[in-house]
């Protein structure tokens, strides 16, 4: 399955905890710009796998690829320093700093005071940054300087991805991004994962709901119980395909 | 949050009036109120004499709140900071009939950030909750000031030491201008350094700070090493007050620090809050006592009026953050 010229590619990724084998085996290929849908049941190994990618976990066998060459990541700065960027459901934000505060949360802009004595927060130079962020992305926002908690679970969303926009990420894996989301702005959302594509931005979207992932990604790959049990083209597929090899009923890939 | 949204995900967010910000007028114009009404009992209360005296005598509780509301705003809390003065005043007293002026000062100030780093290496390696490690050493610093002297005040001090706690810099009193900067100084490390910023993360969504890459156990224990430092001053502003040292000083103190932050609007709980709220927290507390005094009601009756005006507050300030959410 490995693709030629894939920005990131897992191969027969192994990981264990104590008794229970969360992944067997895996291969995943990512192309550069390319949205891929990471879908199955609970329990699967979905967000296993984007934490072993992003060296939270470390895998027990496997090896993993970035522009071709092996790479290691000891942890999330490791990954993070390559350009893959992982937004978390629930931890990403604090809700009552501002847009700009989570935006450059653990790597403000300081400037030198009294001769280099002491650090103050470049409040400008973050907010500019921001709104170029927020302009880039085309995120509806009147104000940077509100708490995050004033904002909608889309826009929220919005600021996470913006946060990991500002890091120049060239993977972003969003792990359910549209569950906690009021109807309306799952479009919202889905519309932020297009415009990083188009900006050349790779995208790995975690999703139970599978009508995002049909909108929105090129290829969809699905885990059952640890084991990459397809991978299809969504142009080639349908819903229904998908289903089954979610539920394990589907013939398994070689 | 209905609210917000509506406006905020709409392609053109229809213009809206602001709502009256009555967290800003809140509790300042009540400090006014109660300050007409204690000027109009009694004129004595707006003279100058009255209110340097007002800044003295809350300067304490004025340093032991700035070291709170880090504690606070960080998800934390810090019930020692009561008992710590009674270290610095034992210790800080006992140096300072040995060594003199610099180095008593000095050591009573190092004597309480010490106490305050032992409780942040706790609350930073362990997963003890910080109420419990500092009511730990709540007990165990009083203790050790009444152990340390066996329960008898030290006496025999340099009496320079009293321009700290008496003295005066042209018209302004020395502990209130010590608490002035303090305040300026904490305000801008909470709200102008990355430090600050750090604190608000801990306490907001400390998974999220972890994730961001924040060193949270340095910087949880550096709160807990700043709230002792506070102490410390705090502590040598008693001692030149009372020249002498005194195993008793400061009990319940703590309570009242954790009351100026609250009834400022600082939440507990944290992620949210600000000096300028405690600093409003802390003059509500002066002034009541203090207009109070002036008006001839007794200390027995102060503490019902300032529990339920902690009440009232807090009642208040969640009720006015419902409606704006
Ligand atoms: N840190 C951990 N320690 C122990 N077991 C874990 C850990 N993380 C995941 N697991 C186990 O690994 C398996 C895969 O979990 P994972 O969270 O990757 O599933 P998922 O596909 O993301 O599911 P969901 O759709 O519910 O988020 C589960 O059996 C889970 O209990
Ligand atoms: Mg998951």
């Amino acid at each position: 399955m490995t693709e030629p010229g894939a920005l990131v590619s897992m191969q027969g990724i192994v990981k264990r905890f104590g008794a229970v084998e969360a992944l067997r085996g895996v291969d995943l290929d990512l192309g550069q710009g390319e949205v891929l849908g990471l879908v199955g049941d609970n329990a699967a190994g979905k967000s296993t796998l984007m934490k072993t990618l992003t060296g939270v976990h470390q895998p027990d066998a496997g090896r993993v690829f970035f522009e071709g060459r092996p790479v290691h990541f000891r942890n999330p700065h490791d990954s993070r320093a390559r350009g893959i960027e992982m937004i978390y459901q629930d931890l990403a934000l604090v809700p009552s700093l501002d847009v700009v505060a989570n935006v450059f949360l653990g790597r403000e802009k300081t400037r030198r005071l009294l001769g280099g004595l002491v650090r103050q927060l470049d409040e400008r130079a973050m907010e500019a940054a921001t709104w170029d962020v927020v302009r880039r992305l085309r995120i509806n926002m009147d104000s940077v300087r509100k708490p995050v908690s004033l904002y909608s679970g889309g826009q929220q969303q919005a600021v996470a991805i913006g946060r990991a926009m500002s890091f120049n990420a060239r993977v972003i894996v969003m792990d359910e991004p549209t569950a906690a989301l009021a109807v309306r702005e799952v479009g919202k959302v889905l519309d932020l994962v297009r415009d990083l594509k188009g900006h050349g931005v790779s995208v790995i979207l975690i999703s139970h709901r599978l009508q995002d992932v049909f909108a929105v990604a090129d290829r969809v790959m699905v885990l059952y119980g640890g084991t990459n049990v397809g991978v299809r083209r969504v142009a080639e597929t349908t819903m229904d395909e998908i289903v089954r090899l979610i539920v394990g009923a589907g013939e398994r890939v070689s | 949050m209905t609210a917000d949204s509506d406006t905020a995900v709409a392609a053109a967010p229809r213009p809206r009036l602001l709502p009256f910000a009555w967290d800003r007028v809140a509790l300042p114009g009540f400090i006014l109120l109660m300050g007409l009404v204690f000027g109009s009992l009694n004129p004595n209360f707006f003279s100058w004499t009255n209110l340097t005296n007002v800044a003295r005598q809350s300067s304490v509780l004025a340093l032991l709140s700035i070291g709170q509301t880090f504690a606070i705003v960080s998800g934390g809390i810090d019930l020692s900071v009561g008992s710590l003065l009674a270290v610095v005043s034992v210790l800080g007293s006992m140096q300072l009939v040995a060594f003199g002026l610099v180095p008593g000062v000095v050591g009573g100030i190092l004597a309480a950030t010490l106490a305050g780093a032992v409780s942040g290496l706790l609350i930073a390696r362990t997963r003890i909750p910080p109420f419990i490690v500092t009511l730990g050493m709540l007990s165990l610093a009083r203790g050790t000031a009444f152990t340390v002297t066996g329960g008898m005040p030290v006496v025999g001090l340099p009496t320079e030491i009293q321009w700290i706690g008496a003295g005066s810099l042209g018209p302004l009193p020395v502990p209130g201008v010590i608490a002035a900067v303090a305040f300026v100084g904490a305000h801008w490390l909470l709200r102008r350094t990355s430090f600050g910023r750090y604190v608000y993360a801990m306490g907001g969504n400390e998974a999220a700070a972890i994730a961001a890459g924040i060193n949270v156990r340095w910087h949880k224990f550096f709160v807990y090493c700043l709230s002792g430092f506070c102490a410390g001053v705090a502590g040598i502003v008693i001692t030149s007050r009372t020249l002498s040292g005194q195993p008793t000083v400061g009990e319940t103190l703590e309570l009242y620090a954790i009351a100026a932050v609250v009834i400022g609007g600082t939440r507990l709980g944290g992620g949210d809050g600000s000096l300028i709220r405690t600093l409003f927290g802390v003059i509500v507390i002066a002034v009541l006592g203090n207009g109070l005094n002036l008006i001839n009601v007794s200390s027995y009756i102060q503490l019902i009026v300032i529990g339920a005006i902690i009440i009232v507050a807090v009642g208040f300030d969640l009720w006015r953050r419902e409606r704006r959410a």
